[in-house]
């Protein structure tokens, strides 16, 4: 089978019985195999258990009805697999195997999919670059001397690269969105409270929201409806009734009003991006869709306002990590026998076990909530960030959804601004605020550079209105041919 | 100068719920280390917390009895510091906005009857155990026990409205037999199921300014309390008294001398880094809720006291005592439904039935004897069929037994004699044994009226109806 056969082309062959899930999963641990050790997607690769798995969806009599049947899937190495470990791309987390599956995991495999392997990612969902893992980072196979973006990097090169059709991110800043981009795939991140949280390792709670990489958008829609619903674990998941996403798709963009934020657009985009960008919206209004130009004010508070809630959030969630219960512990000095008191072993294994930026932001984040400071920092960033809320309330009255490069610039190369977290961090300006006013937002396929890095555009929804975004991001796709291109890798 | 003292409480309830606050493990004391335990007490990477319905129900039960406003919107924070037994690096509690606020509680203090407003009721989780001792290697090593993680707590927050450390133990003393006859706190101060902390100034008396506080900790018994503050008081006077200043500090009690001692001052307190936990929604209770609550309450034990007084006629004292426990006040209830007179059910209750419980050492709960029994035995003695001392007898062996008292009257022939043929024959016999006494009494000195009773009721092995053994003993003595 193409190894860029598309989710729904996979679960199709399964479910009619032309290919078997075992034969499915054979040849995508082979492509693994072949590219991991160059592109570097995996922290795991979980052979036995994915050949088990697999033989079990070929044993299931229910195999014809199952939406994900025989999917292999990439899950991102900070989502809960019980006996398999999960990592976090941390050193603290090392050798942690959780006792649970996160509840994303066991709905996929219920649906049939199955799980081929752990994807780095920046350590926690913390960078946008996939530098930041204790494991490496991963490549782009678009030009494997640029990073794939991040956090979600590896879920990202696992399905660009052909290793999946689908893979499991996380987004807490554009974690999701921006990889899709950088590596030309469809990216969603779901309204907050959509998906359930339960097994995700937290980075910031009130952020953080599990998604799907596709490589089309009805494979996007198909994942979503497996993944959205209330779950009993998750006080913040939400009731709200999953709608047909996969039914709301073919819809004509006759009528489909898109939102411009014209002023933040065109603030330090890449030439080409830009171009891009507007290329696309010359498509839509071909296809029967308005523009409007609209504001956001508070929209150019976003990046401060999201590194406030962030980071502490952050500190507080990455407590736990303290050597005492599970994951790594820090050897005391002085040979067998010698022992810290308490505090040398918590500094010294938080010190060995996180890497920079982690304690960077640990850091960040513990300055924000201190007494005196709380006021002034957290507290004002959750105002504005109820004014970033309000601004697309505003928006949504008069347009259907908000359009926006997903980042503004294409891959950059590994290692250009490892120097510069202050640059890595303003290039998240488009991706944030859907974090922060909790909604949908995807990065769908918009062209690629002269040097053929892929391109991605932004679209931000009204909340719990997937639908509506999935259907205008699929009336892009089926004008366009971007998604039928496809990276060419040295050894395949 | 004079000095008063300025005190005020805060008080750790564990609330009575079959399983945490935050997961399904159970609450159950004294299972092996780490047995009531799961990922999400555990603090495991990725787990959320789900907040139990049960104990929010006891909170607003507790803070209800408090005469507290419950407040419609409340809001679960983190409370951030690194500690081994804390397992996920910080604690669930509330912070700025708590279920419950502005209660007031009436008691009776040593002294008279004392109000103390309650600031604050807030929920939140405990946290595991630290085993510092007790294994062979604990010169070098710490075992943690997080069965206890994550049971759900109320700290209740008092203004700093008591003024002595007797009150002060008369309070916590009040609250905890509030909260155990609410069913919301098992009561239980050696499992740690009630504890208590005490903020502590002095002043000097007919001022109102508040003097520098410091937090007295570990004060898990009523006489703990007491003595800590008795001690605490004195010291913070003794310091004024030399022309020292009192130090904002928290200070921890040591049983065994009876001290305070230092644990850390205001400079090295904690900056908890509170914020509102992202991981659970507001707390909303509706009126509908409260009222629920309100309804599902057993009367208190101030409004069942008082109705005691007036229904059944009962004096303060006695409406008190059986209004000591829930149990009690039920148990007294039943014996007079079942047909018992209020008073003598209460008498029974208070002398005999206490004396018994304590001796076997057992509660109200564990009684042998049911209400509907006890109503049997007062029955027999208003009949007259047995009397008051043979009842006595009669009650012991119910205790002991679980029988009922007339099956051990007839079994026992226990049966008051009331025959004045019968009656009679003995006195005669008495008359006829003691010629000494007799004639002293005849001579004038009726002192010795009481022995021949005593006689006579001996040779009657106790039976006789004591009432006739005076009438028919004096009337044979003054006309012979």
């Amino acid at each position: 089978m193409n190894p860029f056969a598309t989710l729904r082309e996979v679960r199709d062959a399964v479910q009619h019985g032309t290919r078997s899930a075992v034969e499915v999963c054979t040849e995508a641990l082979a492509r693994i195999e072949a590219h991991n050790p160059q592109l570097n997607a995996f922290n795991t690769v979980t052979r036995d258990e994915a050949l088990a798995q697999a033989r079990a969806v070929d044993a299931r009599a229910d195999r014809r009805s199952l939406p994900l049947a025989g999917v292999p899937v990439a899950v991102k190495d900070n989502l809960c697999t019980r006996g398999i470990r999960t990592t976090a791309s941390s050193r603290i987390l090392e050798r942690f195997v959780p006792p649970y599956d996160a509840t994303v995991v066991a709905r996929l495999q219920a649906a049939g999919a199955v799980v081929v392997g752990k994807a780095n990612c920046d350590e926690f969902a913390m960078g946008s670059s996939n530098e930041n893992s204790a494991f490496g980072p991963a490549r782009n196979p678009w030009a494997t001397d640029r990073i794939p973006g991040g956090s979600s990097g590896g879920s990202a090169v696992a399905v660009a690269a052909g290793m999946s059709p689908l893979a499991l991110g996380s987004d807490t800043g554009g974690s999701i969105r921006q990889p899709a981009a950088l590596c030309g795939l469809v990216g969603l991140k779901p309204t907050y409270g959509r998906v359930s949280r339960y097994g995700l390792l937290a980075f910031a709670s009130s952020l953080d929201q599990v998604g799907p990489f596709t490589r089309t958008v009805e494979d996007a829609a198909i994942a979503l409806s497996v993944l959205a619903g209330h779950d009993p674990a998750d006080a913040t998941s939400a009731p709200e009734p999953v709608a047909d996403y996969v039914a709301a798709l073919g819809r004509s963009a006759t009528g489909l009003r898109i939102g411009v934020p014209r002023t933040l657009v065109h603030q330090g985009v890449d030439e080409e991006v830009a171009r891009a960008f507007d290329e696309a919206l010359e498509v839509y209004v071909r296809a029967g869709a308005t523009l409007v130009d609209i504001e956001l004010p508070s929209a150019s508070a976003a990046i401060p306002v999201y590194y406030l809630v962030a980071t502490a959030e952050a500190s507080s969630n990455l407590a736990r990590y303290d050597g005492v219960r599970y994951g790594f512990r820090a050897k005391a000095e002085g040979g067998p026998g010698a022992q810290d008191d308490l505090r040398t072993m918590y500094g010294r294994t938080r010190d060995e076990g996180f890497g920079a930026e982690v304690k960077r932001r640990i850091m960040l984040g513990t300055y924000v909530l201190s007494a005196g400071y709380y006021d002034a920092y957290y507290l004002k960033a959750q105002q504005v960030r109820t004014l970033i809320r309000r601004d697309y309330e505003h928006a949504f009255e008069s347009v259907d959804v908000v359009a926006m490069p997903t980042s503004p610039t294409p891959a950059f190369r590994i290692g250009e601004r490892v120097a510069d977290p202050l640059q890595m961090y303003l290039a998240d300006i488009f991706t944030v605020s859907a974090n922060l006013a909790g909604l949908p937002a995807i990065s769908i396929p918009c062209g690629f550079t002269s040097g053929s890095l892929p391109i991605g555009l932004q679209l931000t929804g009204r909340v719990f209105d997937e639908s509506t975004l999935l259907a205008a991001a699929h009336a892009y796709e089926r004008e366009t041919s971007w998604t039928s291109r496809v990276p060419v890798l040295s050894n395949s | 100068m004079t000095y008063e003292a300025v005190i005020g409480l805060e008080i750790h309830a564990q609330l009575q719920t079959a399983t945490k606050i935050f997961c399904g493990c159970s609450t159950a004391f004294g299972a092996p280390p780490n047995a009531n335990v799961c990922p999400v007490c555990l603090g495991f990477p990725g787990v959320l917390p789900v907040l139990n319905r049960a104990a929010v129900d006891l909170a607003i039960k507790a803070s209800l009895a408090l005469g507290c406003r419950v407040n419609e919107t409340s809001v679960f924070a983190r409370k951030n510091y690194f500690y081994p037994d804390l397992p996920k690096g910080y604690q669930i509690s509330q912070y700025e906005q708590p279920i419950a606020s502005a209660g007031l509680v009436e008691f009776a203090g040593p002294d008279g009857p004392r109000r103390v407003q309650i600031t604050r009721v807030h929920m939140e989780e405990d946290a595991g155990k630290s085993l510092h001792e007790g294994f062979a290697d604990s010169d070098r090593k710490t075992y943690l026990d997080y069965n206890r993680a994550g049971t759900p707590l109320v700290e209740i927050v008092t203004e700093p409205d008591l003024r002595s450390a007797s009150d002060a133990a008369a309070f916590f003393e009040h609250l905890r037999s509030m909260l155990v006859w609410l069913g919301v706190n098992d009561g239980n101060m050696e499992e740690g199921s009630l504890r208590c902390d005490a903020n502590v100034s002095v002043r000097p008396v007919g001022t109102t300014t508040l003097g520098t506080k410091a937090e007295v900790k570990n004060l898990n018994s009523f006489r703990f309390l007491q003595k800590a503050l008795e001690y605490e008081i004195e010291r913070q006077i003794d310091v004024l008294h030399e022309g020292g200043r009192v130090k904002q500090e928290t200070r921890l009690f040591d049983s065994a001398t009876g001290h305070t001692v230092s644990m850390r001052s205001k400079e090295e307190a904690h900056d908890y880094r509170y914020f509102p936990d992202p991981d659970l929604p507001a707390l909303i209770v509706g009126a509908a809720r409260v009222d629920a609550v309100r309804a599902s309450m057993p009367e208190l034990p101030d409004a069942r006291r008082r109705r005691f007084v007036a229904q059944y006629g009962l004096p303060d004292y006695d409406a008190a005592q059986l209004t000591q426990t829930r149990a009690m006040s039920e148990f007294f209830e039943a014996a007079v439904a079942a047909g018992a007179g209020p008073k003598a059910a209460s008498n029974w209750m208070m002398g005999e039935m206490a004396r018994l419980l304590k001796d076997g050492g057992k509660d109200i709960n564990g009684s042998p004897v049911t209400p509907a029994q006890l109503a049997g035995l007062v029955a027999l003695i208003d009949k007259g069929t047995i009397s008051g001392a043979i009842a006595k007898g009669v009650f012991e062996t119910m205790m002991a037994t679980g029988r009922d008292a007339d099956a051990i009257v007839a079994a026992e022939g226990l049966t008051q004699i009331d025959d004045e043929g019968q009656i009679l024959g003995i006195i005669a016999d008495v008359i006829a044994k003691n010629p000494d006494a007799v004639a002293t009494y005849r001579s004038g000195k009726t002192a010795t009226f009481g022995f021949l009773v005593g006689q006579a009721m001996k040779a009657a092995a106790g039976k006789a109806n004591p009432k006739r053994v005076n009438e028919l003993l004096k009337r044979a003595l003054e006309t012979a």
